[in-house]
């Protein structure tokens, strides 16, 4: 595996465009979307599926090892081959990122974490994980990167808690890498410190010290404010070295992706997608990389009293039931070449799984074209226009429909 | 003369056993053939196109459940269930009947058609004959299914006999009902429960209208094996060899390969995608139940003689480890279930082609019954197939007939 930083571009502040190489030589642009999975696999995209979507920007995934708690034994998973082999992708085409947090079923519960180890609400109920544990699981799972397990904490936490939560995820960090598996060395130490700069400063300082490929920013998406999330964003990829890969987890919605990104941070994770496809929601804001300001009167739409918005459509509403158009008219996904809104629309009212495989695949494939977007406004040097202009329309169509409502 | 949509071509023959080419308005498909059951307008957790990648060739729709939603007259409004669905090949739909019966409680049937409790609102509603063949015309399959007064199998006496006659009053009632006959076949559904005089009437009383196709009905409802294969031998003998015959409800492997040994050629049932929601396999072996804490560390795949994407990719380990919990374990399991169907289709068709039907019959019987414990109904049925299977069973178990 290879990260490297291009060159900068005048106008994109922070944000960056970066190589990530793995596997067979496949390299994936960054900032890159990881899809998320459920032990291994996207919630309902089977791989045959899987293999439809864009190439290579598909290819990231990333796995939360508390997944495998229960049901598969480490020894199973490494007597298969790894977890490549156990969820049946290529080592050559696909890239497993281990996370233990994947902001869905597995959460860090700070509560419950002591010196020994970090507490965390998994599929098989609240588990307290010591790094010895993490380890054999990460060793039998042998992903191409994963993070060491972290004590991750919110940003309301107390001084003190959050200085025990750097001092903990040092010393695991430690532990995690003197256990490690010597081929598995591609490692991202976590930056935790939550909303105080000067423990972020700290831990940075400290991970950096240590072999790791790059860095993982923890603490977010647990319940801080999104205003104070920017500067707190940047503060922190401040003290980050340029040319390694940084990696967040807990930004989900476009407009908080472009935070991150701003802010320099180079791989997200999908749960955005989870919850639209769960909630029966299409993604459909415009891909157009200058986005024009919303004429008003396009914008107030009878959609727009359907749960939909800007951004996303609402499958579940009823008048969507004759529409033979595909969720998004010249999108090339599997779904929207072979599907209208009137047959997605049914198979939601009836409860069909078909439903969920096929939002899925349309909202990853949508995302994706989102970040490729956004690499080439940061090429283009026209990152911060095109930053401003989304969160513009975003902000005026909410006034708009709030207005209609 | 009854004008028909469909082209049924036998290219071969084992004795009652035949390998056919079906010629369907959307499809040509080849017989012996499994229909997987598309209940709303979907295979469970299966997208399109992994159902043409294993060969499915025909799918079976609902009549009932797409009445209810999104309704019949939505679905004409869009273009038909192909349209709306985005299935290419072809499609069948049922009466109706059947499902009202086995769903609703309170379903009773009169001389005007089945009568039953509305789902939505609770006020009574009728399905007659004339409503249901007019409803799948609107659907649009490409084969569609007559009204017929379905009884419970192990239900005796006159019942029987007024269903029998009343499905072939009714026959002529779909038939004049029907306002597709060039685009939709009609089959009529031959009842009569286990008696060999009521079914023989029943078939000949069919038989006269001239349909394009024929159904033995009434059967899988939990009659014993015996009465079954003598009731499927007896009506597929009886059936006119230039057309196709559709066993309903029929699922098992093993129940394939007897009524296609005696001579039938189209099947449906939903236990190959149920039973995998419930983290069953089907293996030449019989079932592979992967929920059984054994699959745990179990490294092979489901079936190591299978091609299909799951058993390529996939340990019986981690399939334990998703199925009944995520959406996934049923996902895959549907996918190499319906697989194995379809292989078991294609093999039924082309060892009969090739002329080694017995071959592949005591192969399978072999694999399914290693011990040669093959039940007695099936050699009994064998037997009036022609098929000599002698080489699976156990020497004891024959030399006692
Ligand atoms: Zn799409
Ligand atoms: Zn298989």
């Amino acid at each position: 595996m290879k990260f490297a930083v291009q060159k900068a571009w005048s106008n994109s502040g922070r944000a960056r465009v970066g190589v990530l190489e793995f596997g067979s030589n496949h390299k994936i642009e960054t900032p890159s979307l990881l899809l998320s999975t459920r032990k291994g696999l996207p919630l309902f995209i089977s791989p045959d599926l899987l293999s439809s979507l864009p190439f290579p920007d598909s290819h990231l995934l990333q796995v939360s090892p508390f997944h495998f708690l229960e049901g598969i034994s480490a020894k199973t998973i490494s007597d298969v081959g790894g977890l490549h082999d156990v969820v049946g992708l290529n080592s050559n085409d696909y890239g497993l990122v281990a996370v233990p947090r994947d902001s869905l079923v597995s959460l860090p519960d700070c509560d419950g974490s002591n010196k020994f180890g970090a507490s965390f609400e998994t599929p098989g109920g609240r588990r307290l994980i010591k790094p010895s544990d993490y380890m054999n699981l990460i060793n039998s799972m042998k992903p191409n990167l994963w993070v060491t397990l972290a004590d991750e904490v919110p940003a309301w936490v107390s001084q003190k808690r959050n200085k025990i939560s750097v001092d903990r995820t040092i010393t695991w960090l430690d532990q995690c890498l003197s256990a490690q598996n010597p081929s598995n060395v591609v490692v991202l130490g976590p930056i935790v410190g939550g909303s105080d700069v000067e423990e972020r400063r700290r831990c940075a300082v400290e991970v950096s010290r240590r072999n790791v490929f790059g860095y993982w920013i923890g603490g977010f998406g647990l319940g801080e404010s999104r205003n104070e999330r920017s500067d707190l964003l940047s503060a922190i990829t401040d003290h980050l070295p340029e040319e390694k890969l940084r990696q967040i987890c807990g930004l989900e919605l476009p407009e908080e992706v472009l935070q991150g990104v701003a802010a320099g941070v180079d791989l997200f994770d999908s749960t955005y997608i989870y919850h639209l496809t769960l909630g029966g929601f299409g993604l459909s804001f415009p891909l157009e990389r200058r986005t024009r300001a919303i004429e008003k009167d396009v914008a107030i739409e009878p959609i727009e009293k359907a749960g939909s918005d800007q951004t996303k459509i609402n499958l579940r509403h009823i008048i969507h039931r004759k529409d033979m158009s595909p969720i998004v008219e010249d999108c090339a996904c599997y779904t929207c070449r072979n599907h209208t809104k009137a047959y997605i629309n049914h198979l939601l009212n009836v409860h069909e799984m078909l439903a969920q495989i096929l939002l899925e695949i349309h909202n990853t494939h949508h995302y994706l074209a989102f970040f490729r977007k956004i690499r080439e406004a940061i090429k283009a040097g026209e990152f911060e226009e095109f930053h401003a202009m989304f969160v513009k329309n975003r902000r005026e169509h909410l006034a708009v429909s709030s207005v209609c409502a | 003369y009854f004008s028909m949509a469909l082209r049924f071509e036998v290219l071969g023959r084992f004795n009652r056993a035949r390998a056919a080419q079906l010629t369907l308005p959307h499809y040509v498909c080849h017989t012996p053939l499994f229909m997987p059951v598309g209940t709303q307008g979907t295979i469970k957790g299966m997208t399109n196109s992994q159902l043409e990648e294993i060969g499915c060739q025909i799918i079976l729709g609902n009549t009932y459940h797409l009445a209810l939603r999104p309704t019949s007259e939505l679905i004409d409004e869009l273009g038909g269930l192909h349209k709306f669905m985005n299935w290419p090949r072809a499609l069948l739909t049922d009466s109706g009947g059947f499902q009202m019966v086995s769903l609703l409680h309170l379903a009773d049937i009169t001389e005007n058609g089945v009568t039953f409790q509305s789902p939505v609102d609770g006020k009574p509603m009728l399905l007659t004959p004339e409503e249901s063949i007019e409803i799948q015309n609107r659907i649009g399959a490409d084969i569609i299914m007559a009204l017929d007064d379905v009884v419970r199998t192990t239900i005796t006496g006159p019942r029987i006999e007024e269903a029998m006659y009343r499905t072939l009053r009714w026959i002529d009632r779909c038939i004049a009902a029907h306002k597709r006959p060039h685009e939709q076949n009609l089959f009529g559904i031959v009842q009569g429960g286990l008696d060999p005089v009521l079914r023989d009437i029943c078939v000949r009383g069919l038989v006269d209208r001239n349909l394009p196709g024929y159904a033995i009905g009434g059967l899988a409802g939990g009659e014993d094996k015996d009465s079954f294969w003598r009731v499927v031998a007896q009506c597929t003998a009886a059936l006119p060899e230039d057309k196709p015959r559709y066993v309903m409800g029929v699922g098992y492997p093993l129940d394939i390969v007897v009524c296609s040994a005696l001579g039938a050629d189209m099947y449906d049932c939903v236990y190959p995608t149920r039973t995998a929601r419930f983290g069953t396999a089907l293996v030449p072996e019989g079932v592979l139940k992967l929920k059984h804490q054994a699959m745990a560390d179990d490294t092979l795949p489901i079936d190591p003689t299978c091609t299909c994407m799951v058993c390529k990719n996939y340990s019986r380990a981690y399939i334990h480890c998703l199925v009944t919990k995520d959406a996934m374990g049923s996902q895959l399991l549907s996918y190499h279930n319906l697989y194995y169907m379809m292989k078991l289709s294609r093999d039924l068709h082309s060892s009969i082609i090739q002329g080694r039907f017995p071959e592949f019959v005591c192969g399978f019987l072999q694999k399914m019954f290693p011990k040669g414990d093959v039940p007695k109904w099936v050699c009994n049925a064998m037997e009036v197939a022609g098929i000599d299977i002698s080489s699976c069973c156990a020497p004891f178990l024959t030399s006692q007939d």
